[in-house]
């Protein structure tokens, strides 16, 4: 089937089979090998994009089913040569190691500070539950996107 | 992990969705897709046809009147969490939709999604039964209406028709002044319960429990309510020992399923415990 939406603002037409969930879309498809597939059903977190500004997992969403939307990968939240806030943070904090999770917890945590740059750090715990990290045991990527909330903040501003 | 092919229609009509469905008997329904798209997954589930209700007018609405919450089958957990008059509205269901899944999960997950999966550890089918919900569907006869109560059959059944599809979850009035608990068990954060319990009474002028409603959901093969639990908490004031009478006959009354997760004596235990810690939670609420 052929299915147009935006990816990262670019508009974008693809011939996909229905079954083809979003995630493999994007990788193999449109060759964003950022969003990283990990359980594929929906447990892991790790293939988390951002769609009309939520944060869903691209595993549990067919192709199709983004007809007419936006889409936005971790590919999406920097520009080529400089880190965001949330990245710079990440860095900062340590809160990577393998990095197989990293890209999901970038989007997660990007769309959760978008809609709630107060989030303190139980709501942060909350919404990034549902992504799994084998490497850092969490701490320091909550330290991580405590400190990147003053970026949101500050991006609210007129 | 990928799905076995299928065909893909996203009609714009109740009808012609109905259609589809009458006319493919291997179709299945998605919206939300956060429960089907783990059954596709894992091929539990190979239909012929997916219907997507994404272009559906109209099922996408939360209606807050005197007779009640009404949901559409679209609307998304994030919807109500976000719902600001739905808090007071009706407290119980919007407590247990804060703890469904996970953030990603509730930002697409659909109240008819979790209906027509009938999970027995989910928390709107637990709201649903313990609130004496009704769920009306629509078929190729037109629409009818089915009491929550039962519409739940079994793990993962429903009195749904293959060519029906949900449209709209009624919940009764909530009035002023009730008193409520939800309280699950799960080992991690937004993971399956191993076991939920819903409750609501409200109080006479003396003080009595009137009305008591007490479901359960997990440690059960479908979410129900606790009868004996209600007869027994009607009619007196609450204290110490009738809790705790609360607590012993809610772990006779379960049926709990013995599997992997948790051995049926444990799950008894976590729904007494519950019980519990629900009703100290609910006597604590306002002057009770």
């Amino acid at each position: 089937m052929r299915v147009s939406f935006v990816v990262n603002g670019d508009p974008v037409t693809v011939e996909v089979e229905p079954r083809l969930h979003l995630a493999d879309c994007l990788r193999d498809v449109l060759s964003l090998t950022g969003t990283h597939l990990g359980c594929e059903h929906g447990a892991c977190g790790a293939c988390t994009v951002i769609v009309d500004g939520t944060a869903v997992r691209s595993c549990l969403m067919l192709t199709v089913q983004a007809e007419g939307a936006s889409v936005l990968t971790v590919e999406g939240l920097s520009s080529d040569n400089a880190l965001s806030p949330l990245q710079t943070s990440f860095r900062k904090h340590h809160a990577l190691q393998c990095g197989f999770c990293t890209p999901g917890m970038l989007t997660t945590a990007h769309a959760l500070l978008t809609e709630e740059p107060g989030a303190d750090a139980d709501r942060i715990r909350s919404a990034l539950s549902g992504n799994l990290c084998r490497c850092t045991g969490y701490v320091s990527i909550v330290e991580a996107v405590l400190e990147a909330r003053a970026a949101y903040r500050k991006a609210d501003m007129p | 992990m990928k799905p076995a092919p299928f065909d893909y229609q996203a009609p714009g009509t109740i009808g012609e969705a109905i259609d589809l469905l009458a006319s493919n008997p291997e179709a299945v329904v998605i919206a939300g897709g956060q429960s089907l798209m783990p059954v596709l997954a894992f091929r539990l589930a190979t239909p012929s046809l997916l219907v997507d209700l994404r272009l559906l007018p109209g099922l996408s609405n939360i209606t807050i009147g005197d007779d009640g919450v009404r949901l559409g089958a679209l609307v998304r957990w994030r919807d109500i969490e976000n719902h600001q008059r739905l808090a007071a509205a009706h407290p119980l269901l919007h407590a247990a939709v804060a703890q469904i899944a996970h953030y990603q999960i509730r930002n697409r997950g659909t109240v008819g999604g979790s209906l027509a999966h009938a999970d027995p550890a989910a928390e709107l089918p637990g709201v649903a039964v313990t609130c004496e919900s009704e769920i009306t569907l629509c078929g190729p006869a037109g629409p009818r209406t089915v009491p929550a109560g039962d519409f739940f059959t079994g793990p993962l059944s429903t009195l749904r028709r293959p060519d029906e599809i949900i449209t709209e979850l009624h919940l009764p009035r909530w009035p002023n002044g009730r008193h409520w608990a939800f309280r699950k068990y799960a080992r991690r954060d937004g993971d399956f319960a191993l076991a939920g319990i819903l409750m609501f009474y409200d109080q006479d002028r003396n003080g009595a429990l009137i009305n008591a409603h007490v479901g359960v959901t997990g440690a059960c093969p479908r979410p129900h309510r606790l009868t004996g639990v209600e007869t027994l908490l009607n009619g007196h004031a609450i204290d110490d020992g009738l809790i705790r009478q609360a607590a012993t006959m809610a772990a006779e009354e379960v049926d709990p399923p013995d599997d992997l997760h948790g051995d049926a004596a444990y799950r008894r235990g976590l729904v007494a415990t519950l019980i519990e810690r629900g009703l100290r939670a609910a006597a604590r609420q306002g002057s009770g």
